[in-house]
């Protein structure tokens, strides 16, 4: 009949317990909350109602085409200059998307595609990236990227961009910024408590070339510059002198590993440290040795950073720049020289931003809605059930309190929509319960003792429940796939709560009831 | 016990759904032939025709276009920049709606919400890098509005808005199928038929008000779409699971009569329940401020339509394909089946 196993008991309690103890970290000012064990974290907050910004990024693939259709067209050309015997070209070069050699003598076409055939695989030669195939004209060879290969290559652009933004906005990984990439050639920047993604993008934005050139001393500059040199500008924020340089680089950023500020022993100024790679550092070694006391200047996008004195060779590969640096300038300074070029040009294509204050305005809106809610629910349901009323709102607060608690545990991100997706929850969890009383009400109608429509209501209105609710489920599935940000967050909300209220409103009230009837021992139900 | 209500309540009711439906299904028709005549004439203020000959391209751009009108579509859709300002003093609307007009070259749509501090600005930004201009015009703002505050900006470039509007259709038609295929594998094909009927009149009737009352729509709307797609299917499949043991337990009874009496049993639960949602939904709408109201209009109704439908359009649905029964002495039902058409 009305059975109470223990261990059922015992399972309601210590879920509440656990609810419970994962929700409080919500409900603690953030001073009391500093006192709890690391693993008791409040939900984390999305940036509607933290305040911050989202910018989702497109890497410019047109770009990285053309520039991958020159490469080919070089490969191209020096596969066939190394082949043996050599096979003799005219004309190479790309237009439109197809890259192009033309061969002397048109004979050896088929034996030109026979060697080219090297350069259409990936490096781990799983898919074809490159098809090549004959021209219109005899001693013609086209080569055209597959889509397998243009989409390999966005990957890696996007992959390689993540790295360098990553080091421009959080050199120290020390900041909440989530970056990640999204398809082939998107990436995705939150940066929660920026509210003005301006600087964000300025510093993301610029495709960046670094080099490393060596300064023409004794030239002013001015309309008539010697063959050879460049007339660098400070770059904006960050340098503060014009100088003219010669207009070849000795090397470029890519053999930078490493900048970085700190302050010299000796005098105690801010200085920036650099590393060189290998080869980058046996370059610098012969131009430090041929060229000490002259000096040279690192420009990004022919724009100066800075332009330091080579005060002696510098051959152990890493070395320090000395000038009027601040604590500030030099960190911005090592930010600019680690985040180096991107592999391609990014557009921003979508951007949102909040306010802290409209979080908070809207924090407070939905404290408001589900306060308001949960008032109406409770005393709707009271004056419903009375009694059985009493047991379902008992239940709809365990619930509450599992939905916030596995929500803080999870990882899971509590949005604006998130928050409505909670008020709904509180009207539509106690469906359940109303399931179970209309069956219980219905049994006792129909002539049963109280205990066996108890028994009667519960087992019956199961299979209902777990019917109606799947469909609730795979809505809210539906919500994850579709929605990005806020709207995953109601997404979130929906989904646990789908699921915790079946949990509530079976053991919970259940248990309440057993209870209840153990106590009472009613002949008929209040209901 | 103090004061339940439910005593209050009938333990049983015999309405005659069903013959209802009639009535119900006229109801329906017309209220889903106005929802897509809305739509096609951007809420009965365009006429479609005019639209289409004045549209470029294609027949099929030209229908996108004439459709693109039905809705207020917001930025997450249509792309373009939307800003929310607010500043210490009143801000004068005249000066930056013109400022801004020359500047972007498009319209440009400046409101007060709330009070007369805080104010909505939205632009289009054609193009593939709307941020650009968007610094620029935060820039004459701040020239043009004294210490005016930024709470929100968003600015979408159209080839994100194509996606999220693609895959929020995608979202509503895959949620619609899944539920079709959920119901004819727990119940049978013809409760799917009738359920999917349901949701397409639930779906329909939303982005009807959404139309005639031109309130924005945004990608919250689409989760509020798949919420009451779930919530009406909720409702549903309580009143067909009810049905289905019916239709065991009484083998002689015509459906019609199966269908009044497992709507009737269910109707206390059919009517808490929405009455708890209902609230739910009208306290969002309420105090939930002015980002969630779009989301909480579409709930309050969407419950109440979803409410009516699966008692009105659902069950009764599933006698027009009555093959498993005779039609029992009910006769008077059967035109009922052949109206709902």
């Amino acid at each position: 009949m009305l059975q109470l196993p223990r261990w059922r008991v015992i399972l309601v309690i210590i879920v509440t317990v656990l609810g419970f103890t994962f929700t409080l970290p919500n409900l603690l000012p953030p001073a009391a909350r500093a006192h709890l064990p690391t693993f008791l974290k409040p939900m984390n907050l999305g940036l509607d109602l933290q305040g911050g910004s989202h910018l989702l990024l497109e890497v410019d693939t047109n770009a990285m085409k053309r520039q991958q259709l020159d490469n080919l067209a070089e490969q191209m050309a020096s596969t066939l200059r190394e082949a043996t015997p050599r096979i003799l070209y005219t004309a190479r070069g790309a237009t439109g998307d197809v890259a192009r050699v033309t061969l002397i003598d048109p004979n050896q076409t088929s034996n030109a595609l026979r060697v080219l055939r090297v350069l259409t695989q990936n490096t781990s030669g799983t898919a074809e990236t490159v098809t090549l195939a004959q021209g219109a004209t005899p001693g013609l060879i086209e080569a055209r990227m597959t889509d397998a290969g243009m989409r390999q290559l966005s990957r890696q652009a996007a992959e390689q961009s993540i790295e360098v933004i990553r080091r421009r906005i959080d050199p120290n990984g020390t900041s909440e910024v989530s970056i990640v990439r999204q398809g082939d050639n998107r990436i995705v920047v939150q940066a929660p408590g920026v509210s003005d993604p301006e600087m964000l993008k300025q510093r993301i934005g610029q495709t960046a070339l670094m080099t490393f050139n060596l300064v023409r001393e004794g030239v002013t500059p001015g309309e008539s510059m010697p063959a050879g040199a460049l007339v660098a500008r400070p770059y904006p924020g960050v340098g503060n002198e014009t100088v003219v340089v010669q207009r070849r680089p000795e090397f470029t950023g890519e053999h930078l590993r490493h900048a970085g500020p700190s302050t010299d022993s000796q005098t105690g100024q801010f200085v920036l440290t650099f590393s060189l790679d290998s080869q980058g550092t046996r370059i610098f070694c012969r131009v430090s040795r041929e060229h000490t006391g002259h000096r040279f200047a690192i420009l990004l996008d022919n724009q100066v950073l800075t332009a330091p004195v080579i005060n002696e060779p510098i051959c152990g590969g890493s070395g320090q720049i000395s000038g009027n640096f601040t604590a500030e300038s030099a960190s911005n300074l090592a930010i600019m020289l680690n985040a180096g070029a991107l592999p391609a040009p990014l557009t921003v294509i979508e951007q949102r931003s909040v306010g802290a204050a409209l979080g908070q305005d809207a924090i407070n809106a939905g404290s408001h809605a589900t306060l308001y809610s949960s008032i109406a629910v409770v005393i709707f349901m009271g004056l419903a059930y009375g009694l059985f009323g009493l047991m379902a709102i008992l239940a709809l607060i365990v619930n509450m309190a599992m939905i916030i608690g596995a929500m803080s545990i999870g990882g899971a991100t509590l949005t604006l929509p998130g928050i409505a997706g909670l008020v709904l929850t509180i009207g539509m969890a106690v469906d359940a319960n109303v399931l179970i009383y209309e069956r219980m009400r219905e049994e006792q109608s129909n002539g049963r003792s109280a205990a066996m429509s108890i028994d009667a209501g519960f087992n019956r209105a199961m299979v209902t429940i777990i019917d109606s609710h799947l469909t609730q489920f795979l809505a809210a599935l539906i919500l994850f796939n579709f929605g990005e940000g806020p709207v995953k967050g109601f997404a979130w909300t929906l989904s646990i709560g789908c699921i915790t209220s079946v949990i509530t409103a079976t053991f919970v009230t259940q248990t309440l009831v057993a209870i209840w009837f153990r106590i009472t021992r009613p002949k008929h139900l209040p209901i | 016990m103090p004061w339940p209500l439910i005593k209050l309540m009938p333990k049983r009711t015999n309405f005659r759904f069903v013959r209802f439906a009639i009535f119900a299904a006229f109801l329906s028709i017309v209220a889903v032939a106005g929802s897509f005549v809305s739509m096609f004439t951007g809420g009965f203020r365009d006429n479609p025709i005019a639209v289409y000959q004045q549209a470029e391209g294609d027949p099929l751009a030209r229908i996108g276009a004439v459709m693109g009108r039905g809705f207020n579509l917001g930025i997450d859709f249509k792309g373009g920049t939307s800003m929310e300002i607010s500043a210490p003093q009143a801000i004068n609307l005249g000066p930056l709606r013109s400022a801004l007009t020359a500047m972007v070259h498009s319209d440009v749509e400046v409101q007060n919400f709330s009070d007369a501090r805080r104010a909505s600005v939205s632009f289009q930004t054609p193009g593939a890098n709307p941020s650009v201009v968007v610094e620029q015009v935060k820039a004459r703002i701040r020239q043009i509005v004294p210490n005016v505050e930024f709470g929100s900006v968003d600015a979408v470039s159209g080839k994100v808005s194509e996606e999220l509007f693609a895959g929020g259709l995608m979202a509503l038609g895959l949620a619609i199928v899944l539920m079709l295929i959920y119901i004819a594998f727990r119940f049978e094909f013809q409760f799917g038929v009738g359920a999917v009927f349901a949701l397409f009149h639930d779906t329909i009737l939303t982005l009807g008000l959404f139309s005639i009352f031109r309130i924005e729509f945004t990608l919250t709307i689409i989760a509020a779409l798949l919420t009451i797609i779930g919530y009406s299917m909720n409702d549903t499949v309580v009143v067909f699971d009810r049905l289905r043991e019916n239709l065991k337990k009484y083998k002689k009874m015509s459906l019609a009569d199966v269908i009044d009496l497992s709507t009737n049993e269910t109707l206390s639960r059919t009517m808490i329940t929405s009455v708890t949602a209902l609230l739910s939904a009208v306290a969002l709408w309420a105090v939930g401020g002015e980002t969630l109201r779009g989301f909480a209009i579409a709930m309050t109704f969407g419950i109440i339509i979803g409410t009516y439908s699966s008692i009105y359009v659902a069950a009764p649905a599933i006698l027009l394909w009555h093959s498993r029964r005779g039609r029992g002495p009910n006769q008077e039902t059967a035109p009922v089946a052949e109206a709902a058409t």
